[in-house]
């Protein structure tokens, strides 16, 4: 850590990963209704904990990706930040907004739009936040160095902000709000988000593996075109079944199909990078989870996306439990993880440690991304029985979800082993750093904390 | 990846390529936009109730459980042919009333079966929400969902 500011980002991250576990408890609330119905049906029925589970996921995303920008962009911009104050009383107002969101939400004062339940002053709330993130950062970068990290990113997170507008904007008729919707929901995170992983990921890179910022760079420029050529008309499989010109199919199809390739490259630049780099970084446990991002993004938002989005199978998978392994793991190997590369990257450059509880950190990687994988496989077999029983025998809905209790239970075990490993995660890394030092150097009273 | 791409050369595709495919994409968009208010749907019986039902559908965030138009969660059955599963299309009055009267049930203790709450509707916001869901039903989405079933 070069710069005294980079070290906004720490209150940041810890709102992020305090809401990453709240996330969590109400996913397993919401996976134990489907196993024990009657639970919590009268205090806080389904769609609650739906709801709060979805919308954590969002702001604490959110929050991470302005973390990881308060704490890279001094470095890349080579001057401090505009104004660290500004930036706590930003994350001020968008924590204090999240939270009224999700404490009415409870006592169900809530919008009925999917992903967008917030009331309209908390929205309000959100964008000011947005907005002073946007121009604080946007200060640091124009009175220092411009990289292409940095513009992209930027680029990603105006956008971002840009697209969120269209939340403000709701038809009467159910088509078209639809239809708008999706140039928030779609454009976010199979679009200008991506744009934010790419610049996260390429920093990481440049950072760990040593290879020349010239050829990282090139490849960030590829990578994010590739995202938009592809994702932008990919919205289309999502415009198959809404009461839209039959034109959005051979869209759909070819150019959704196509958003599986800007996730593979980074898969490609990812390990490229690794193996072509001579730098032995210490941070391993930031290595996995960065590498490990490329790929479980490139499974769970490219090869599971890609399984359902040609027109005519979709017409059958539509709205069935294969979106949901599909939703659950892309989010998780894209934004989630991508969180906790840059998190376990930072921290202990803002603790101004040595890498620390490396293995604990590792440990949770390999258990969090186990119990994903396994539910993501627990719910894809689910969805093909029901698509198959009510898509294609045409059953009745309740008769069908009858028949995938075992499913549902399997789902419910995978998420507690999630919940373990993101306990790990937060021990390792908010925990105590322990020493890893030679036992000869402990017997003379080194400190590993103080190097 | 060749040698023969620069950063810089990458950059330009990148912003001019970019640029190309979102106005192609905002104005198919928009050609949708229209499509739908003239073609898809009715929009000359999207009336007042309608929209009123809409907003119950809202208030009540019915979309947290139920899919309309396949979007949403998946934990209760798909509504944006529950007015043709309950036989609106032949029968009104009696869709009409056998929705209302599901959603009057609610909830139905059932050992075992998932829990719909009861959201205490009065009769006016319940035919709203019954007008929204024939409205719905209205809509030309390519035959889909493939079952009356949802």
């Amino acid at each position: 850590m070069k710069y005294e500011t980079q070290k906004v980002a720490l209150p940041f991250f810890a709102v992020a990963m305090a809401l990453f576990a709240l996330q969590i408890c109400f996913g397993l609330m919401a996976a134990t209704v489907y196993v024990m119905p009657e639970f919590l049906s009268e205090a806080m029925p389904f769609h609650i904990m739906r709801m709060s589970h979805t919308n954590l996921l969002l702001v604490w995303l959110l929050i991470g990706f302005f973390g990881a920008t308060y704490y890279l962009l001094p470095e890349e911009a080579e001057t401090d930040l505009h104004s660290p104050t500004m930036a706590y009383i930003q994350l001020a107002i968008f924590a204090g907004a999240g939270a009224a969101a999700l404490i009415g939400y409870q006592f169900g004062i809530h919008g009925g739009r999917h992903y967008l339940e917030q009331p309209v002053y908390v929205k309000i709330l959100l964008t000011i936040s947005f907005l002073m993130f946007l121009y604080n950062n946007t200060r640091t970068v124009m009175k220092g160095r411009r990289t292409s990290v940095s513009i992209v990113l930027l680029l990603g997170l105006w956008l971002a902000a840009i697209f969120w507008m269209f939340a403000f904007y709701e038809p009467d008729n159910l088509a078209q709000d639809k239809l708008w919707w999706w140039w928030i929901v779609h454009v976010w995170v199979e679009g200008v988000w991506e744009l934010i992983m790419a610049s996260i990921l390429a920093y990481l890179l440049i950072k760990m593996t040593g290879v020349d910022r010239e050829i990282i760079e090139k490849w960030l420029y590829v990578i994010v075109g590739l995202v938009l050529f592809s994702g932008l008309l990919g919205t289309g499989h999502h415009y198959y079944w809404l009461g839209t010109p039959g034109y959005w199919q051979p869209i759909g199809n070819i150019f959704s199909s196509m958003e599986v390739i800007p996730f593979f490259a980074m898969v490609m630049f990812a390990f490229y990078m690794f193996w072509k780099g001579s730098r032995e970084h210490p941070n391993k446990a930031a290595m996995l989870w960065t590498l490990g991002c490329a790929v479980v993004s490139f499974f769970g938002a490219g090869v599971w996306g890609f399984m359902h989005t040609l027109s005519w199978i979709n017409y059958y998978t539509h709205g069935t439990q294969i979106t949901a392994a599909h939703g659950h793991l892309a989010f998780f190997g894209a934004y989630a993880m991508l969180n906790m590369a840059i998190i376990t990257y930072a921290m202990p450059q803002i603790r101004r440690i040595q890498p620390y509880n490396q293995i604990m950190n590792m440990w949770s990687f390999w258990i969090m991304v186990g119990g994903m994988c396994f539910m993501t496989f627990t719910l894809t077999f689910a969805g093909v029985v029901q698509t198959h029983m009510q898509r294609v025998l045409g059953e009745d809905f309740m008769t069908v979800q009858g028949q995938l209790d075992l499913f549902f239970i399997m789902r419910l075990g995978s998420g507690s082993v999630v919940a373990l490993g993101v306990i790990l995660f937060l021990i390792a890394v908010f925990g105590p750093a322990r020493e890893q030092l030679p036992a000869h150097v402990k017997g003379s009273g080194g400190n590993g904390s103080s190097q | 990846m060749s040698e023969g791409l620069t950063r810089n050369a990458a950059r330009n595709i990148f912003y001019g390529g970019s640029t190309i495919f979102f106005l192609i994409f905002a104005g198919l968009t928009i050609h949708t936009h229209i499509y739908m208010s003239t073609t898809s749907t009715n929009s000359e019986e999207l009336d007042e109730a309608v929209i009123a039902g809409k907003e119950v559908w809202e208030e009540h965030s019915c979309i947290n459980c139920h899919t309309i138009m396949g979007e949403g969660a998946y934990f209760g059955p798909e509504l944006s042919n529950v007015w043709h599963r309950y036989g609106g299309r032949e029968n009104p009055e009696a869709a009409r009333a056998g929705i209302k009267g599901w959603m009057k049930a609610q909830p139905i203790e059932a050992p075992g079966r998932r829990q719909m709450p009861q959201f205490n509707l009065n009769e006016q916001e319940l035919d709203h929400l019954v007008d929204f869901f024939k409205w719905v039903d209205g809509i030309d989405t390519h035959d889909w969902p493939p079952h009356k079933s949802g």
